[in-house]
């Protein structure tokens, strides 16, 4: 069973995940915000992260900078999910070490395909 | 007081003023010398000896009439803020050092009106040096108690005028160039008029107060000595014009008097020392005039009909009192009054001597064939041995003719006799019209006149006599008596000499003037003197000159006077000024009068003109020539003007242009940062209902609760989406000024009640305690109430949802200001960092800072609420504690002064 860790500051965008990755045969994890995550992650290794890149607290970025100095974390994929989809944001997000970057509003069967092609 | 003790006093005192003097040259630029208080107080060289003793004689023998004096110069300095100003200009830019030079540039650099002038002042002043020299020769001879030797020889005054002139020589003329500032002397100078004020007031003090019982003491017993009112009123027509006649003539002199122009006009630093010296010199005279009628009707209750000298009461009291140290302070207050007057009038009238007389007259052709040391060597030495003759020549005369006359006879003789240069002066300063014949034939009859009726009787010492001369006039002729010349007989003869020989002098100036135009120089340089204001920045363009020079002539010419270094500094500023390669080989106009004013401080603007002459091939150009030469160089000026005029608007508008062009990329980058915001907000919902709907679309074994649960999300998120765009065209609609208010009386209270209805269920759900403190029920103002009641919903739905989770209190106040009412929506949650506090008011401020958590809301509630407050003319703002919570305060206009 793969696991997936959701990071997301909207209940209902994360409600929508949760439902569809369970169905999927996933072990869902839910933060609401970057030091949620990073909490969760000291205790738990996902296979894939889903990160919102504008959160309160620590956002998205930062958390991913700190993803990357964990070793453990090494194997884990990150994708962002984010409604920031100006050039230079995914820019962004990929050169800090993210393997996929989708705008929203997304398709949820689109992510579940290209997660799908990630961990396998 | 021994005479010995005296002149030691007198030594000790001189050497402290040579001092002050040598101290302040040095610090020519510091502000103890350069200020327009020193400038104002050598102006009051204007007080001699003759008001220091004077004024109290005459006071004591005929009441008023030492005041015109005083206040013709009170009257007419109002106006130096205008024409003084225009006279320093003048000077300034034409290198001009003393009224012949004034004179004589003015009617085209004319040499023979430069040397009349020069001998009308000689005429003038020189009397009026042995006046300030017989007060004090008599002066000394009173305190030292000495009686005045009849041998020259023997009589120490001798010696204490011999010592002056030495002084006065050889310190008054260190400069070859008379233009040069001459600080030390004139810091000297506004020393001692500050000491002979402060001297003449002790006396006064003590005289009204010590001596007597105050002002009332003294008229009261004043008044019944003999004749009292007839003397102290001015009782008909006839005094009223002797009045009138004399405030003239001292209009004229505080203008004209050779130290008044050299201590008002060529020794001025900067021309708004006159603001202080507008105000400042009429105070002086008035504050000298204060103690001189107590003075000298002091005197004449005390010493009535003993006939003593009423000159010399203000010695005579205290000495009577046996107060020798008073009676020396005095006569050191006279002391300085002289020696001032005599010390400015003898450099300025040497300089004169040296620059328009003898210069252009006697040794001119030898000055330009020598070296530079040897010219500066004999110009300064000629003007040494000027002030030595003048000064022992001002003995002589005392010694000679005028040891019986009181001060201010002769002090009055002199100032009509300056009077003669008014016309031409006045003339010159606003008229284009007047020519030098005009000036010189008005200055020869006016002082003609004068000779004929003062100057011929004085010397005769007959003013009061019965000689048939004056009593019947020459060979019996009554029209040509000269104190009632053509049968006016009921003036004094001063003012009659005044009336007659200004007359004269008047008619004959205008009407030679209107008769014989002058030539163009004379016409080039009225121009100048009269449109001063339009020529003042490059003159140089202003002077008309044709014909053909060479400059390295006219360099080494220069190099002549100047010496070589000063002679090249001169030609590299020439060159930068109007820009013009230093290649140059031939002379133009600028350059010629550019030259001649170098000169012209050294030898006079004649002899200036006559030395360039001399290198310069000039070329005869017509009157009609010069004023259309005139006429172009004056709408160059203007064309020069207007193009700086425009070119700094230019700048202006560049400037404007630049900071507007920042602002708007500023609201650019704004504009662009709130899109971001503003479509970051928007898909944040749609992508909630977006995922939520393709969930229900795709997957048809749902369980029935959870597809509740997603649909009711796609309620809300289509609610929140509504919601968001709403506020959002609300906000725009407020910055574009579409939002209109709409102002009524209204009663906050009220409208807090019923917001605070609306939110019930909220506050019941939540658990918080509301409080609501307020003086009144009846507190109003006005405003729109469904905006207002839009704010508070606004705040309080804030203040609930930060309020402490656990017993969550909000709290409400209103105030009640003199202009404004005051409402506070306090809650009792965590608090706003004081970073924070301002930011909060900020178009999506929430989602910007990632710092807070993230509450639900659009992120625009409180940018509205300041909107809706600022349309209302009150202001919004925050407070917060970490331990208080945080308190959300705005105010609206009183109901009491938004009616108005």
């Amino acid at each position: 069973m793969k696991r997936i860790l959701i990071v997301d500051d909207e209940p209902n965008i994360v409600m929508s995940l949760e439902y569809t990755f369970k169905k999927n045969n996933f072990e869902v994890f839910i933060a609401r915000d970057g030091q949620e995550a990073l909490d969760i992650l000291k205790d738990q290794l996902p296979d894939i992260i889903i990160l919102d890149v504008m959160m309160p607290m620590v956002d998205g970025y930062s958390t991913l900078e700190q993803i990357k100095k964990d070793e453990r974390l090494d194997n884990c994929k990150v994708v962002f999910l984010s409604a920031k989809n100006k050039e230079k944001d995914i820019e962004k997000g990929l050169s800090l070490g993210a393997n996929l970057y989708i705008t929203k509003p997304f398709s949820v069967k689109k992510l579940v395909e290209k997660v799908h092609e990630l961990i396998n | 007081m021994s005479s010995l003790g005296l002149l030691l006093i007198l030594a000790i005192y001189v050497v402290m003023l040579f001092y002050i003097a040598h101290w302040s040259e040095k610090r020519s630029h510091s502000k103890w010398t350069n200020n327009p208080y020193i400038y104002s107080f050598s102006l009051a060289v204007y007080c001699t000896a003759w008001t220091y003793y004077g004024s109290i004689g005459l006071a004591a023998k005929s009441g008023l009439d030492y005041l015109p004096i005083y206040l013709g110069p009170i009257i007419i300095i109002p106006t130096w803020i205008i024409i003084l100003k225009r006279i320093i200009r003048i000077s300034r830019v034409n290198k001009i050092t003393s009224i012949a030079d004034f004179i004589s540039l003015r009617y085209g650099n004319s040499r023979s009106l430069g040397a009349l002038v020069t001998l009308i002042s000689i005429f003038g002043i020189v009397p009026y040096i042995a006046l300030q020299l017989k007060a004090i020769s008599d002066t000394f001879h009173i305190v030292s108690k000495t009686e005045a030797s009849s041998n020259i020889f023997t009589d120490n005054t001798t010696y204490i005028c011999i010592a002056l002139a030495l002084f006065a020589s050889y310190y008054g003329n260190k400069y070859v160039d008379a233009s040069e500032k001459r600080r030390g002397i004139v810091t000297a100078i506004a020393i001692e008029s500050i000491l002979k004020l402060v001297f003449f007031l002790i006396i006064g003090v003590y005289v009204t107060y010590f001596v007597f019982d105050g002002f009332d003491d003294i008229y009261t017993k004043a008044a019944v000595l003999e004749n009292f009112d007839q003397k102290n009123s001015v009782g008909n027509l006839t005094n009223g014009l002797n009045w009138f006649f004399l405030c003239l003539i001292s209009m004229f002199a505080i203008f004209i008097l050779p130290r008044q122009f050299h201590t008002a006009i060529v020794e001025n630093n900067q021309e708004k020392h006159i603001r202080t010296a507008i105000w400042l010199l009429p105070l002086y005279l008035l504050l000298f005039n204060i103690f001189v009628f107590p003075i000298a009707w002091g005197g004449n209750i005390l010493f009535g009909t003993q006939g003593l000298n009423s000159d010399t009461y203000s010695l005579l009291i205290p000495q009577h009192f046996n107060n020798n140290c008073l009676t020396v302070l005095v006569f050191l207050g006279g002391f300085s009054a002289a020696i001032s007057m005599i010390i400015v009038s003898s450099i300025t009238l040497a300089t004169m001597l040296s620059n328009n007389l003898l210069i252009p007259y006697g040794f001119i052709g030898s000055l330009e064939n020598t070296s530079q040391e040897k010219n500066t060597k004999k110009i300064v030495l000629s003007r040494k041995i000027g002030i030595f003759s003048l000064i022992i020549l001002a003995y002589i005369i005392y010694r000679v003719f005028i040891l019986d006359y009181t001060l201010v006879s002769i002090g009055l003789v002199s100032f009509v006799i300056i009077a003669q240069l008014a016309p031409a002066f006045f003339g010159g300063l606003f008229w284009r019209r007047g020519s030098k014949k005009g000036a010189m034939t008005g200055i020869i009859l006016g002082f003609l006149i004068c000779f004929y009726t003062l100057l011929i009787p004085y010397a005769i010492g007959s003013t009061k006599s019965t000689s048939t001369f004056i009593q019947e006039g020459p060979w019996g002729i009554a029209l040509l008596k000269p104190f009632q010349l053509f049968g006016l007989d009921y003036l004094d003869p001063i003012p009659q000499a005044v009336f007659w020989s200004l007359l004269v002098n008047l008619l004959s100036y205008l009407a030679v003037s209107v008769s014989f135009s002058g030539n163009y120089r004379e016409r080039n340089y009225a121009e100048m003197f009269v449109d001063i204001d339009k020529y003042i920045t490059n003159h140089e363009n202003a002077y008309v000159w044709k014909g053909t020079a060479n400059i390295s002539d006219i360099e080494k010419i220069l190099e002549r006077f100047l010496g070589i270094e000063r002679t090249k500094r001169a030609l590299t500023i020439f060159n930068l000024k109007y820009n013009i390669d230093k290649d140059n080989k031939i002379a133009d106009a600028r350059f010629i009068k550019f030259a001649e004013n170098l000169l012209t401080g050294h030898i006079g603007t004649a002899s200036a003109k006559i030395v360039i002459a001399s290198v310069a091939k000039e070329d005869k150009i017509s009157l009609p020539e010069v004023l259309r030469i005139l006429e172009e160089s004056k709408e160059n000026i203007v064309i020069n003007k207007k193009l700086t005029e425009s070119s700094n608007e230019l700048k202006k508008i560049s400037e404007q242009l630049q900071i507007a062009n920042q602002e708007l990329i500023n609201k650019d980058i704004q504009k662009d940062e709130f899109l971001d915001t503003v479509t970051h907000e928007l898909r944040t919902p749609i992508t909630a209902i977006r995922a939520a709907t393709e969930i229900l679309h795709d997957d048809e074994d749902i369980p029935a609760d959870v597809r509740q649960k997603f649909l009711q999300n796609i309620i809300n998120e289509s609610d929140r989406l509504n919601r968001l765009i709403d506020k959002i065209l609300d906000l725009e609609k407020f910055e574009t000024g579409k939002q209109k208010i709409y102002l009524s009386k209204n009663n906050i209270s009220r409208t807090i009640n019923n917001t605070l209805e609306s939110l019930q269920q909220l506050i019941l759900n939540k658990k918080i305690s509301i409080e609501f403190e307020k003086k009144s029920n009846e507190i109003k103002a006005f405003y729109d109430e469904e905006r207002i009641v839009q704010v508070l919903h606004n705040l309080f739905s804030n203040a609930i949802k930060f309020c402490s989770e656990i017993n969550g209190k909000v709290g409400v106040e209103i105030n009640e200001g003199q202009d404004f009412i005051a409402v506070s929506i306090h809650n009792n949650g965590k608090g706003i960092k004081p970073d924070d506090l301002e930011a909060i008011f900020d178009k999506f401020y929430q989602s910007r800072n990632q710092n807070i958590k993230k509450p639900i809301g659009s992120g625009l509630g409180l940018a509205i609420c300041k909107k809706i407050i600022e349309h209302h003319k009150g202001k919004i703002w925050a407070e917060s504690s970490n331990n208080n919570g945080t308190t959300i305060t705005f105010t609206l206009p009183n109901y009491n002064t938004s009616e108005k």
